[in-house]
């Protein structure tokens, strides 16, 4: 049981060490900032809930998991929506995301997602 | 090879405090000097309580079996600094803020020759024809 | 140190203040490795919170790009090379990193890690040297925190008319839709920060916190309401007359401790004399001025907030008008 716990748990730390690396590499190589902030969005949400599930399940004491799992739920609520401000602010500022480029054709072709004024 | 291990910290705090210095003077912006300060307010930070760190001592906080703690100290004298540095901040930015609605920039030069400017016109204005 | 040469090097504004906020991040977390809890605590909020907010703020009202410097750095750089070599030539003086025959670790040090338990009772041994050993200090540091609030107010406070209630109410309405998600996200999370921001100055005496970080967290709880709903809803719940008072109030509680104890017959600030047992009134004495800490730290925070953003908004209504 105790070697179960000790495995889940550097499974879950090194899976969120693998999710924050990438996460670094993607906010430098992607090429468009919505695709940027994706990345930052998955090192904020899923990366931290990783670590922080790793570390629930290496403690015994009850308070000390309490703890981390309202800091786990507190993580789910915030990062999500701090990348939700973050698009928001980029759409309604008329940031448009690049959406193909045509090797057949000589020029981009760009178009706004969704209509800004109905979201 | 001892002495690098044991003075490092020493000296990372003084490039750190030299690079904020450096910021200080040599940029004309005026923000970009508070937040130069804030990197040599840090620097000082961590000098301090890199100072009250103890080998193989735990946070000052008491605990049942612990005997070996870092010292409180520092970090009381630290608080302090942290809280009066962030009030220096803001007194500099409300200053700043201030500067652009008086002369329209913020570059230190600029301001200076503005300044000049006038104590010229004043002095031009004043003198007898 | 990388993000110290960054700032060093790049010339927009918005990029600097980013990286000064994460500049105060690294070095919390640095606090952290060096024992030093309440110190990253009280670092990470004020250093990557506050204070990269109120930057922000002032960029927004300043301009984002620098201009190219006139006249070239070799002074300047001549003149940090010799500094920076003379700091390093005195350091092979100093005890080495760690070490515990230091001279820090042997006068007061020890007197305050061994005693601290039987003389006051509180765990957590840096809110009792900062609360009751050395409570003077604190009381300073208070003081100089309302002084800087004050100083905002000087400098930044913008004479108000009385807002008309259904021209805000009319505001409000027609931003609803387009923050929708954002505003009920943080419609139920900001009791939540607030509950945390009590909950650390409580527990300021069994864990790291105490009476700065609460009441940053505090204020930045209302910060964010602010941000979001608008700041003349937001100055509506937090009444500007009130703030004010209550930033006064902080320091005035923390100075009738002090009377109150020589009124029983100790010296000012000493804390033994407020009750019949002098550990209960250590007790007292803490929690009272860690309130009144709190409690100025709070409000001259906001305070502050609201006279940067009312000064924005006098900036841009004044620019509308000469339009």
């Amino acid at each position: 049981m105790d070697s179960l716990l000790n495995l889940a748990s550097s499974f879950c730390l090194l899976l969120g060490s693998f999710l924050c690396l990438s996460g670094g590499v993607g906010i430098l190589r992607f090429p468009d900032f919505y695709t940027r902030m994706h990345a930052a969005g998955v090192t904020d949400t899923l990366a931290a809930a990783m670590i922080l599930i790793g570390l629930m399940l290496q403690i015994p004491e009850t308070l000390v998991i309490i703890k981390l799992i309202i800091i786990l739920l507190m993580t789910l609520f915030i990062s999500p929506s701090a990348s939700h401000a973050l698009g928001r602010a980029a759409l309604l500022n008329s940031l448009t995301p690049v959406v193909a480029v045509d090797k057949n054709h000589a020029e981009q072709t760009t178009e706004v997602g969704d209509n800004p004024s109905k979201s | 090879m001892s002495m690098i291990l044991g003075l490092y910290n020493y000296w990372i705090v003084i490039v750190l405090m030299m690079i904020g210095f450096y910021i200080i003077i040599a940029h004309g912006h005026l923000i970009k000097k508070i937040v130069g300060l804030n990197i040599f307010q840090t620097s000082v930070f961590i000098f301090y309580i890199s100072l009250g760190k103890v080998e193989g001592g735990t946070a000052p906080i008491w605990q049942e079996n612990i005997t070996l703690y870092s010292n409180p100290l520092p970090h009381v004298l630290i608080l302090t600094a942290i809280v009066v540095g962030i009030a220096t901040t803001a007194l500099g930015l409300a200053l700043t803020i201030r500067l652009k609605e008086a002369y329209g920039t913020i570059d230190e030069d600029e301001i200076q020759a503005m300044d000049n400017q006038a104590m010229d016109n004043q002095d031009k204005e004043s003198q007898p024809c | 140190m990388g993000i110290a040469i960054a700032i060093n090097q790049i010339k927009d504004m918005f990029a600097v203040v980013m990286l000064a906020g994460i500049y105060g991040l690294v070095s919390a977390s640095f606090f952290v490795t060096l024992d030093a809890v309440d110190v990253a605590f009280t670092e990470a909020s004020v250093g990557a919170g506050i204070s990269t907010l109120l930057m922000l703020t002032t960029v927004a009202m300043t301009g984002r790009t620098e201009h190219e410097a006139s006249h070239k750095p070799m002074l300047a750089l001549f003149v940090v090379m010799v500094t920076g070599g003379l700091l390093i030539y005195g350091t092979f003086d100093m005890p080495y990193f760690g070490s515990v025959d230091a001279p820090v670790q042997n006068h007061v040090g020890p007197r305050y890690i061994l005693d601290s338990m039987q003389e006051i009772g509180v765990p957590n041994m840096v809110t009792s040297v900062l609360a009751s050993y050395r409570g003077f200090d604190t009381f300073g540091e208070v003081t100089v925190i309302f002084t800087a609030g004050i100083g905002v107010l000087a400098l930044l406070s913008v004479a108000r008319r009385p807002d008309d209630d259904t021209a805000i109410e009319a505001i409000n309405d027609s931003m609803h839709e387009k923050h929708l998600i954002l505003r009920v996200v943080i419609k139920t999370l900001i009791p939540f920060i607030l509950l945390y921001a009590f909950y650390v100055q409580f527990h300021g005496d069994f864990g790291p916190g105490g009476g700065f970080q609460a009441g940053v967290i505090f204020a930045a709880g209302i910060i964010l309401y602010a941000m979001l709903f608008g700041l003349s809803v937001a100055r509506r719940v937090i009444r500007q007359p009130l703030v004010q008072l209550l930033s006064a109030v902080g320091v005035l509680i923390y100075g009738s401790v002090g009377v109150v104890s020589m009124l029983n017959g100790g010296s000012f600030l000493d804390y033994d004399v407020l009750s019949a047992d002098p550990i209960a009134g250590q007790h007292l004495g803490i929690l009272l001025i860690e309130l009144g800490v709190g409690v100025t730290v709070a409000s001259v925070m906001i305070m502050i907030f609201f006279s940067f953003a009312g000064r924005s908004e006098y900036q841009q209504a004044k620019k509308g008008e000469s339009l």
